[in-house]
């Protein structure tokens, strides 16, 4: 009944999990009904669940969030991020993740001993690497390398796209990432704060590679978007 | 009831127009024009608060620039912060934070910078109007949007969102300037300031007034954030 109401009022998308998706502003009634929780982005005011932020309200089975669709980076822990190297300190690397407070990466948190005075030569100054979110603290984040696909990105370029599109970039279960890898062959990493390193064999594939992200990174409701692709590549 | 010079009714404001997205390199940004008063805003954030005393541990802090551009009035504006720009800043700065809660990010800033792009009267609250529709744009955590109208008294009658004309109205009492802003949907006012005279009694018509204004700004702001989104 109560989800009848909503399907008039609003143009709904399905998502590739079929659950429903539609755009909310902050303070907009997402539902109304004792049945719901409310999750991320959303929050429960007497008998309605209410939108916490702009974004694309979800409803999945009594579930109620908002995926966030534009805005600043917000680091949590475990996210895989891509920085540069702005200082090497005594007994770690600071590291530029493109989000608020500073990013650390202790000397321990290297996937191999390294002693104090070669620590330069592993990362220097403006080197780029990928790295994951161990902890975060008032002060900061902390950083860590030790984990599968973690470390210095040689060669290639970085660039940025919107952090909220990173997911989409991806796909599910990394099929949307693993189809521009096929269809270019470079090597794609895409951090959770919207940086992403490609490398491929040559120039070429490099940007096609870039623009495909872009396109992807573009487009914020279309269904079926791996398909798109598909298409797309066989039109560039 | 004096007749308006614009020739519109007591409680008709001028035609509205909002656009969200319209700085890429900004977090969020949106502009919002009441008829010949533009107003853009910029909003960057959360990012890491420098000078690093101003930092709390508890909680990030919203800071708002407001300014008119040199050639928003037809007088030129030398450029830079003035007593009057630092005063709007500041209320600007009040009128939006009872919606946010920025515990989740201690040590950071939002920055908010506005600008008057054409000034027609009522800049301060066609930007607030602005920065709320940026804030949400940016994904910041906010419990609503924040709506702003200024009510004007002409002589002894009220007229909903003054402009230039109607603020140097001089024929009997003259001219009051009313800007207030309150939470979409709630009786909850975050701005009043007043410039001029008005009998207490009529501040109950004022409220009232711009209850009406704020309906149809919110449906403005609502709408503009929508579109953004094919």
């Amino acid at each position: 009944m109560i989800e009848n109401e909503i399907n008039e009022e609003n143009e709904q998308i399905e998502s590739s999990e079929g659950n429903k998706r539609w755009v909310v502003v902050p303070g907009e009634i997402i539902v109304s009904g004792e049945d719901f929780l409310p999750g991320e982005g959303a929050r429960r005011e007497g008998d309605n669940v209410i939108a916490d932020r702009f974004g694309l309200a979800e409803v999945a089975g009594r579930m109620i969030k908002v995926i966030p669709l534009s805005g600043a980076y917000i680091p949590r822990r475990g996210n895989v991020v891509i920085g540069r190297v702005v200082d090497v300190t005594f007994n770690g690397w600071l590291v530029d993740t493109d989000s608020a407070g500073s990013a650390f990466l202790p000397i321990a948190e290297s996937p191999r001993f390294l002693n104090r005075n070669e620590m330069d030569q592993y990362l220097g100054i403006g080197d780029v690497l990928s790295a994951k979110i161990w902890s975060i603290k008032g002060r900061g984040i902390d950083l860590t390398l030790k984990g599968r696909g973690l470390g210095k990105l040689e060669g290639g370029f970085i660039f940025r796209i919107n952090a909220s599109r990173v997911p989409r970039i991806i796909g599910r279960e990394g099929s949307m990432i693993t189809l521009i890898k096929e269809k270019t062959g470079c090597n794609i990493t895409v951090g959770q704060n919207g940086w992403v390193w490609v490398k491929g064999d040559d120039l070429d594939s490099e940007i096609k590679a870039r623009k495909a992200i872009e396109f992807v990174a573009d487009k914020v409701l279309i269904e079926g978007l791996t398909d798109k692709m598909e298409v797309w590549f066989q039109e560039n | 009831m004096v007749a308006r010079p614009s020739g519109r009714k007591a409680n008709e404001m001028r035609s509205m127009k909002a656009k969200v997205g319209i700085i890429p390199n900004a977090d969020g940004s949106a502009m919002f024009a009441f008829g010949d008063t533009i107003a853009i805003a910029a909003v960057y954030g959360p990012r890491q608060l420098h000078p690093q005393h101003m930092q709390d541990p508890s909680t990030g802090i919203l800071r708002v620039n407001y300014d008119l551009l040199s050639f928003s009035v037809s007088e030129r504006k030398k450029p830079g912060p003035s007593r009057r720009s630092k005063e709007i800043s500041q209320v600007t700065e009040w009128a939006l934070s009872p919606v946010l809660d920025l515990r989740a990010f201690p040590n950071t800033v939002i920055d908010v910078q506005i600008y008057i792009l054409q000034a027609d009267a009522g800049t301060r609250t066609a930007g607030i109007n602005a920065a709320s529709m940026a804030l949400a744009h940016a994904g910041i955590p906010m419990k609503n949007l924040i709506c702003s109208v200024a009510v004007g008294k002409l002589d002894k009658d009220l007229a909903l969102d003054a402009d230039n004309a109607e603020e140097h109205y001089d024929e009997g009492e003259g001219h009051t300037d009313i800007p207030l802003a309150k939470i979409a949907g709630t009786d909850e006012f975050t701005l009043m300031q007043l410039d001029g005279k008005i009998p207490p009694e009529m501040i109950k018509d004022v409220l009232e007034m711009v209850n009406k204004g704020c309906e149809e700004i919110y449906e403005v702001q609502k709408k503009a954030l929508k579109e953004i989104v094919e």
